[in-house]
């Protein structure tokens, strides 16, 4: 079982990582957006500042959105996703294993690179250390949330948008809580553990529920 | 008449024959006399007149979430008990659930305006209102996205059910966290608080807003059923086998 699990998350680990994989590609993306955002709202360094973790976490949420929907498709493409389907291991635990590695080659350059954004939009040392811990407990919810929606793109030839579309409405609570335990460690008065405690809880509950839903469609739309 | 029964759609449509008229009929009686008496209720002593919007806003409100939840029922329907009609029955209630949910949201604005001086504050209620019409405007998109309806109807089912995480958020938002948006004042454990006067055009009003519904939705349904029909027709004459 663990077999498996080692297996799909090294295979995708390496396709990502190797040429035409595009792990990098969020992370860059996440750079290119952070550095329009002072075009459009002005050089205000304490403006930025005020509004960084927001924008830092805005920028993450596309970023993860943005590669979502070749996580099954390319499988789909070349015929490797008939080849899963056929393994004895569940397919809840593949759906498992492409996420982790998902969040492996997409989420977590993120969390590495949100500090450094952070400080060229001037956020406060003490924010930046809550700004990279939200993330860190957060993007994966954002990446098992989203792997319901790249399970139901899978078969759709341009699901692109449509993936972002159809997840964007439940990561909601992601960002809310996200955004609140940042703010919370800044300037109070809630306190820092109560958010960040309920974004655990949403990444916990979609590392569940995002594999079984997406096993869950692949399956209905593959008879 | 058994729901099992229905699954037939010839019976479905015998029985839509009879009940169409019966639930139109049902509405305009229903949401006149309401409404009617909406407009002749004596003004709030907080309010004013604009207390008339509560029989448009809140049973449309109460409209968007069952039919949400009516949605998620038939994705059961769909991907456990295989009802051959669950997933007409989703795909003809979520353009009307979308219909309701926006009459909500517009309604909510335009009575917002006078009492809490604005159209529009980012509060629970009101937020997590917008996601489920952003839910209802997703599975529109999905059903759009892909042309073989079986195939539409089990993807859809899914982020359906996923989705439905969203209403009881909906519903207790007022409890949860302390909102501008007044909490429940119909359905209490200590009865509601409403005066009879307001509540009881605004029962009767939701009625009426309930039958329009029935009636939408089992002639959308009746015009999905003929559609396939007409679809399934034109393959098989497109492939010259009559």
């Amino acid at each position: 079982m663990t077999g498996a699990l080692r297996a799909v998350l090294m295979r995708d680990l390496k396709l990502a990582f190797r040429a035409g994989g595009g792990a990098g590609l969020g992370v860059v993306f996440f750079l290119a957006l952070i550095a329009v955002v002072p075009f459009a709202v002005g050089p205000d360094l304490p403006l930025l500042a005020r509004i960084g973790p927001a924008l830092v976490w805005l920028g993450a949420l596309l970023a993860t959105l943005l590669n979502l929907d070749r996580i099954f498709s390319a499988d789909r493409e070349d015929g490797s996703l008939d080849l899963l389907l056929l393994s004895p291991a569940p397919l809840e635990l593949i759906a498992t294993a492409k996420g982790i590695a998902h969040w492996l080659a997409t989420g977590l350059p993120l969390v590495i690179a949100a500090p450094i954004l952070g400080v060229m939009l001037g956020v406060e040392p003490k924010a930046l250390l809550a700004l990279s811990l939200t993330l860190l407990i957060g993007t994966p919810a954002l990446t098992f949330l989203g792997l319901i929606g790249a399970a139901l793109a899978a078969m759709l030839p341009r699901g692109g948008l449509l993936v972002a579309v159809l997840i964007l409405p439940l990561t909601i609570p992601v960002l809310i809580f996200g955004a609140a335990a940042t703010s919370a460690a800044v300037t109070g008065p809630m306190s820092f553990g109560v958010p960040i405690r309920l974004l655990a809880a949403i990444s916990l509950a979609a590392l569940v529920a995002g594999p079984v839903a997406a096993a869950a469609a692949i399956r209905q739309l593959r008879d | 008449m058994a729901l099992l029964d229905l699954a037939n759609p010839n019976r479905f449509l015998a029985f839509a024959r009879v009940s169409i008229p019966v639930f139109s009929g049902l509405a305009a009686v229903l949401l006149g006399f309401g409404i009617w008496r909406g407009f002749n209720v004596p003004p709030d002593y907080q309010q004013g007149e604009t207390v008339r919007i509560m029989f448009i806003h809140v049973p449309s409100a109460w409209m968007a979430l069952g039919i949400y939840t009516l949605m998620a029922i038939s994705a059961l329907g769909t991907l456990v008990w295989r009802h051959p009609l669950a997933d007409v029955a989703a795909k003809a209630a979520a353009p009307i659930g979308a219909a309701f949910a926006f009459l909500c949201l517009l309604t909510g604005a335009l009575w917002g305006r006078p009492m809490w001086g604005a159209y529009w504050v980012w509060d629970a209620r009101l937020t997590s209102m917008l996601v489920l019409f952003l839910l209802y405007l997703g599975v529109l998109a999905l059903w759009r996205a892909m042309d073989e309806p079986g195939h539409a109807a089990r993807a859809v089912a899914v982020l359906t059910l996923v989705g439905f995480v969203n209403v009881p958020i909906v519903k207790f938002s007022v409890d949860w966290w302390s909102t501008l948006h007044q909490p429940a004042s119909v359905f209490r454990l200590d009865g509601p608080t409403i005066h009879p006067v307001l509540l009881t055009p605004l029962l009767i009003s939701a009625l009426g807003f309930l039958a329009l519904f029935l009636a939408l939705h089992l002639a959308a349904m009746r015009n999905e059923i003929l559609r396939r029909r007409v679809r399934t027709m034109r393959m098989l004459a497109a492939s010259g086998s009559h």
